[in-house]
């Protein structure tokens, strides 16, 4: 009954479609912290008076600030079934590197989660008075922001694992590291849309980014580990 | 092909839970690990596992200190604890697929034998989580030989099954040690093997 | 030679007596030279040209500020030996920072808010560095909540372990961030009060003022250490053996 051993990429794509099937079969799960995003992003026009130029100053503000509370709401869906069942120790067992397989997981939560922020993005700043010139900026921002929050809320969850559902300690573990996406996100949208140049804080986002892309699989395998003994 | 405990002490917090366990299990053995409720079966099978980590002591599978290369290891190892490690939301079929599919190839045919082996084959196109207990136990079971492993570690194994269900189980075992495979096995129930192969230990 | 020495060092006993000889050698000199830094900066280094008697708070600010991210990276780095080479000590260690950590950090942002508030005409803004700072008490924070929530102690070392070593980024942040963003904050080690250069009778208190947090931090390590480790070996042979031996 030998037949081939899986190789790292098919065990993780296999675990991607997994994910993916769950997901469509609980949809309300994934939708949650979309509409969590856009109830913020409407709250802040309905709460203001409607002069539009006070809007649009406060745009990135409510745009980030709906993006940092909806990706903190998301990233309990991580891992929180998976703990449950048993099937995360099973991920841990199966003789793939661990890492990966975490990090798939990770990847195929923020297109759930966090690529709908980027597709909405747009309409919602719209919405508070953005110019249209001052979409592209505000799409990549959101890209690179919504990335590197998911890897950041992602190590959060791993290392709280194992705790009661507490949503206040994951919330503090995770500001510290997210607080700058925030600050730059921020800064690149209020830059796009007053028609200057968000180059500079794009590539601080990025290479914020890349550095959680960098430390997020071995923090995430060990967080895990942790929560699994 | 032998899995070796050698002097293991485990602490969970204050509590000694295991004390200095040792044993050697060969192929075509199975070893029964009894013990009563929290004397520490369970943690010693995740201490076999390589999941909870020692204070002391180590374990040896052919011969290698199994922390050497933790990932080869798991490649030739399937466990099963008490949570069945399936997807609620997910067939019976798909369950299979996805769980062994991470280890090696598996086509439809063998997910199809495999659950038609357990008993659940009716069974195949449900949700899991609206199967009776017993009947996800079966499917996980069915698992086992999909791993194409030659060490079994099982936490009560036969935990919600009925007098068949534990048939089946013995089955799965005859054949896994009988093609010279190894299993750990931690229950309170007798497990029917031949006598030859089946070794016992007891933790306190 | 040196792993012996090494290992020797993570022994929780051979750590506990080395700690409770040394505490009085760190505690006495950070007493004295403190003591010699106040004396110094708050009496005779004369008044700066701009900011009159208002500046002699950066005689605490400052070494505050820098503890704090002292502190930090002591923590992370220990965090890593416990996690690395599973030293128990290591992690006691490592537990005893935070508190001494946190301290220090919310000295700094609170003596920042008391200087800020004459000298930029406002308790707080919003700046890189002050931002970064405050993110740091946050990691402190987390840390020690971390610690708190996990009832088992290895498990929560070995957890705030890694959270300590993901947060170490957050330190060469805060130390750059005055380089490279305009920030309110003044640049590091270039003390511009509107002269040249910082005159030897203000520089000298600063640095007494350094050298004694620093001890002072390391005394209050130790005795900390000591008592963290005692706390996690209190069922362990060799206190027994040295509880009988003292003669209760």
């Amino acid at each position: 009954m030998t037949a081939a051993r899986a190789s790292f990429l098919s065990a993780a794509a296999l675990l991607a479609a997994r994910d993916l099937r769950l997901a469509l079969r609980r949809a309300g799960d994934s939708l949650l912290p979309l509409g969590f995003f856009l109830v913020i992003t409407t709250l802040f026009p309905l709460s203001l008076d409607p002069s539009l130029s006070l809007l649009r100053d406060i745009a990135p503000a409510a745009l980030w600030v709906g993006a940092l509370l909806s990706s903190l709401l998301a990233v309990d869906l991580l891992f929180r079934d998976d703990g449950q069942d048993g099937t995360l120790e099973q991920l841990a067992l199966c003789g793939q590197p661990f890492a990966g397989l975490l990090l798939a997981k990770t990847v195929v939560h923020w297109c759930l989660t966090g690529l709908p922020l980027v597709l909405v993005a747009p309409m919602a700043a719209t919405a508070l008075g953005a110019p249209t010139g001052a979409m592209p900026g505000i799409l990549v921002a959101v890209l690179l922001g919504t990335i590197a929050l998911s890897l950041i809320g992602a190590v959060g969850a791993g290392l709280t694992l194992t705790l009661r559902r507490n949503g206040s300690l994951l919330a503090l573990l995770v500001l510290p590291l997210a607080v700058p996406v925030l600050i730059f996100g921020a800064r690149a949208s209020a830059l796009a849309i007053a028609g200057e140049s968000p180059a500079a804080p794009l590539y601080l986002l990025a290479a914020f980014a890349v550095l959680a892309a960098t430390l997020a699989p071995w923090a995430l395998a060990a967080a895990v580990r942790i929560g699994l003994e | 092909m032998t899995i070796t405990a050698e002097n293991l002490h485990l602490w969970r917090g204050e509590a000694h839970v295991l004390r200095g366990v040792s044993f050697s299990v060969g192929p075509g053995e199975c070893l029964q690990v009894t013990g009563a409720n929290g004397s520490g079966k369970t943690t010693l099978l995740r201490a076999l596992c390589g999941l909870a980590p020692l204070e002391e002591g180590r374990v040896s599978w052919r011969g290698a200190d199994i922390a050497a290369d933790l990932q080869a290891y798991h490649g030739e190892l399937a466990y099963l604890g008490h949570d069945n490690g399936l997807k609620g939301d997910l067939t019976a079929a798909e369950n299979l697929r996805y769980a062994a599919g991470l280890r090696r190839r598996v086509s439809r045919d063998d997910i199809a034998i495999a659950l038609a082996r357990a008993g659940v084959d009716a069974a195949r196109g449900i949700p899991l989580r609206r199967l009776s207990a017993g009947q996800r136990r079966r499917v996980a079971l069915a698992r086992l030989p999909l791993m194409d492993a030659a060490l079994w570690l099982l936490d009560e194994p036969g935990s919600n099954l009925d007098a068949a269900g534990q048939s089946l189980l013995a089955e799965l075992l005859e054949a896994h040690t009988g093609a010279g495979g190894v299993a750990v096995v931690a229950t309170h129930q007798a497990l029917e093997l031949p006598a030859g192969a089946q070794r016992s230990v007891s933790l306190q | 030679m040196a792993w012996v020495w090494f290992h020797k060092f993570g022994s929780p006993p051979h750590f506990y007596r080395l700690a409770t000889r040394l505490t009085p050698w760190f505690g006495w000199p950070a007493l004295l030279l403190g003591l010699a830094g106040l004396v110094g900066g708050l009496g005779l280094a004369p008044p700066d040209y701009q900011q009159g008697d208002g500046f002699r708070i950066i005689y605490v600010h400052a070494p505050a500020a820098w503890l704090s991210l002292m502190v930090y990276t002591v923590m992370a780095l220990s965090a890593a030996v416990g996690l690395i080479w599973r030293m128990n000590v290591a992690h006691a260690v490592a537990a005893s920072c935070a508190p001494i950590g946190a301290s220090f950090t919310a000295l700094a942002l609170v003596t920042g808010m008391l200087w800020g508030r004459p000298m930029w005409g406002t308790y707080w803004e919003w700046d890189p560095r002050l931002t970064s700072e405050l993110l740091l008490l946050f990691l402190y924070l987390g840390y020690m909540g971390l610690r708190n929530a996990i009832d088992d102690t290895a498990r929560a070392d070995r957890a705030s372990a890694v959270l300590a070593i993901v947060g170490v980024v957050n330190v060469p942040i805060i130390h750059f961030s005055v380089i490279w963003w305009n920030s309110l904050h003044q640049a590091p080690s270039v003390m511009k009060f509107g002269q040249p250069t910082m005159p030897a009778s203000m520089l000298v208190p600063l640095l007494l003022m350094l050298a004694a947090f620093t001890l002072y931090f390391i005394a209050v390590l130790l005795v900390r250490s000591r008592g963290e480790v005692l706390r996690r070996e209190r069922n362990a042979h060799w206190i027994q053996q040295a509880l009988a031996g003292a003669g209760r």
